[in-house]
């Protein structure tokens, strides 16, 4: 135990999704010996953080105004709706630079573990979205997991029988650079049932 | 160092750190476990995606300091793909993973039973061909006598008289005869008796010709059994879909906030008082 001030940061980092006891001592140490200047624009964007992040009014991504700048973007094709988890996912899949539609964040996944039923999720909204726009087809981009797969099949039965509107799940598969033999049993079930006429 | 092996089924995966997770399985012969994962999230883990919950695997283990750590995972059943693919099949999985995670208090304490209860229940709704709601109440019933709380059906749950009885008091412990009735007590028809029995006893022929009506009785006596017993209320309970809807846009875009489906009565989502009145009006 360190005394005061220094214990109750390393206290802070510790609290931190992915920080175990020793991180936490050792970014504690890296703060201390930082330059003020650096610590400042830490702090102003803890104060910025503090004061609420908005989100994006339509899709549910973070934002800095009521829209954010994808939804904003008149050269993005209306047509084409990709529903994700979370705000980290639309990153991952604007990376590809593949996509051109626009986002809808649903805020999580169906967990019922963890109290997550559709209520606590944009499932309204997403409706709500479907019945104003125009959208063609629906790309449904949740986790390749257990809460992300059930997230999905509920998704699938929500909007099947949605006039005029077609829905596709991201294609999953074996991870290239493996053998066959390793592959689980999931993964390969799925590439299977998700196989592709050559 | 000391390694062990085991099958376990999967009851839940939590996140630890930056790539690994802390698996809580229900083995054969050491009860629960709670172990580490280490890098499983990663799409390059050997892991894969076994670990999931729902899986029913072989693993390795050896014992650390705080927690073991899993070195070696084999799929023996993979439940898993079945059950995502339904999303009734999917809340009944949870309920009885969460419920088999709650009445395993200590780890390590072997629970044989319960560990077949959960295999057979997560066996039936991967392979799909009963109705899930009857595979969890079903569970529940098995799994509250393994817990030493089952209700009484047949016999009075006060003085043992043999029955059939017909009032049913979830304070009391289930069945009461005549003279030992209680203020609070139900009375459901004759059939709910005979579904409880047919389910506690794996009697499904009998337990599938019930009328859905018959069921949803049960499933609100089970449910409201269950949380008076329970300290805590089940999480996943009222996300447990009863049947399948029929028409989920309608269904979706008719209501307005409040998710009640006139076909699904409050007593079957688990509240003990909601229980209680359901059934009292039905009499
Ligand atoms: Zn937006
Ligand atoms: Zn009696």
């Amino acid at each position: 135990m360190y005394e005061g001030v220094v214990q109750d940061l390393i206290d802070e980092l510790g609290r931190l999704p992915g920080i175990g006891p020793k991180s936490a001592q050792r970014i504690a140490f890296h703060l201390l010996a930082t330059d003020p200047a650096d610590i400042g624009r830490l702090q102003d964007v803890l104060g910025k953080v503090r004061e609420g992040v908005q989100f994006c009014e339509i899709c549910g991504n973070v934002s800095e105004q009521e829209k954010c700048r994808i939804c904003r973007d008149s050269r993005r094709d209306t047509s084409l709706l990709c529903v994700v988890e979370e705000p980290k996912d639309v990153l991952a899949v604007e990376r590809t630079r593949e996509f051109r539609g626009r986002y809808h964040v649903l805020g999580g996944s169906l967990d019922p573990l963890s109290g997550v039923g559709p209520d606590q999720l944009r499932m309204r909204e997403l409706l709500a979205r479907l019945g104003a726009e125009e959208v063609s087809e629906v790309i449904i981009a949740t986790d390749p997991n257990t809460e992300g797969e059930a997230t999905a099949t509920y998704l699938v039965r929500m909007l099947r029988d949605f006039p005029g509107l077609r829905v596709t799940r991201l294609a999953s598969g074996l991870p290239m650079g493996g053998d066959l033999e390793f592959a689980d049993e999931l993964t390969l079930g799925r590439a299977l049932s998700g196989r592709r006429a050559l | 160092m000391s390694l062990y092996r085991d099958t376990g089924v999967v009851l839940r995966a939590h996140k630890l750190g930056e790539a690994d997770r802390i698996i809580t399985l229900l083995t054969r012969r050491h009860g629960k476990v709670r172990a580490v994962a280490k890098g499983v999230r990663r799409t390059t883990s050997r892991f894969g995606a076994r670990l999931e919950p729902f899986g029913h695997v072989d693993a390795q283990f050896y014992t650390g300091r705080t927690l073991d750590v899993i070195t070696q995972v084999e799929t023996v059943d993979a439940f898993a793909l079945p059950i995502v693919g339904d999303y009734q099949r999917y809340t009944a999985a949870s309920a009885i993973t969460e419920t088999a995670d709650r009445l395993t208090l200590d780890e390590g304490e072997p629970a044989l039973r319960l560990y077949l209860l959960v295999t057979g229940a997560l066996r039936a709704l991967a392979e799909g061909g009963r109705d899930p709601s009857l595979v969890l109440d079903a569970f529940f019933l098995r799994a509250m006598a393994f817990a030493g709380w089952a209700p009484a059906i047949t016999e009075c749950a006060r003085c043992g008289e043999p029955g059939p009885h017909r009032s049913f008091s979830v304070q009391s412990g289930g069945a009461q005869c005549g003279r030992c009735r209680s203020a609070g007590a139900v009375h459901p028809p004759a059939e709910v008796f005979l579904l409880l029995e047919a389910l506690l006893h794996g009697d499904w022929p009998v337990a599938e010709a019930t009328t859905q009506a018959v069921r949803r009785d049960v499933s609100g006596l089970v449910a409201a059994h269950l949380q008076w017993h329970l300290e805590r209320q089940l999480r996943s309970l009222p996300f447990v879909e009863r049947r399948a809807r029929e028409s989920p846009i309608a269904h979706q875009l008719g209501s307005d906030g409040t998710s009640t489906d006139p076909e699904v009565p409050g007593a079957t989502q688990g509240t003990r008082e909601r229980g209680v009145t359901h059934d009292a009006t039905a009499t």
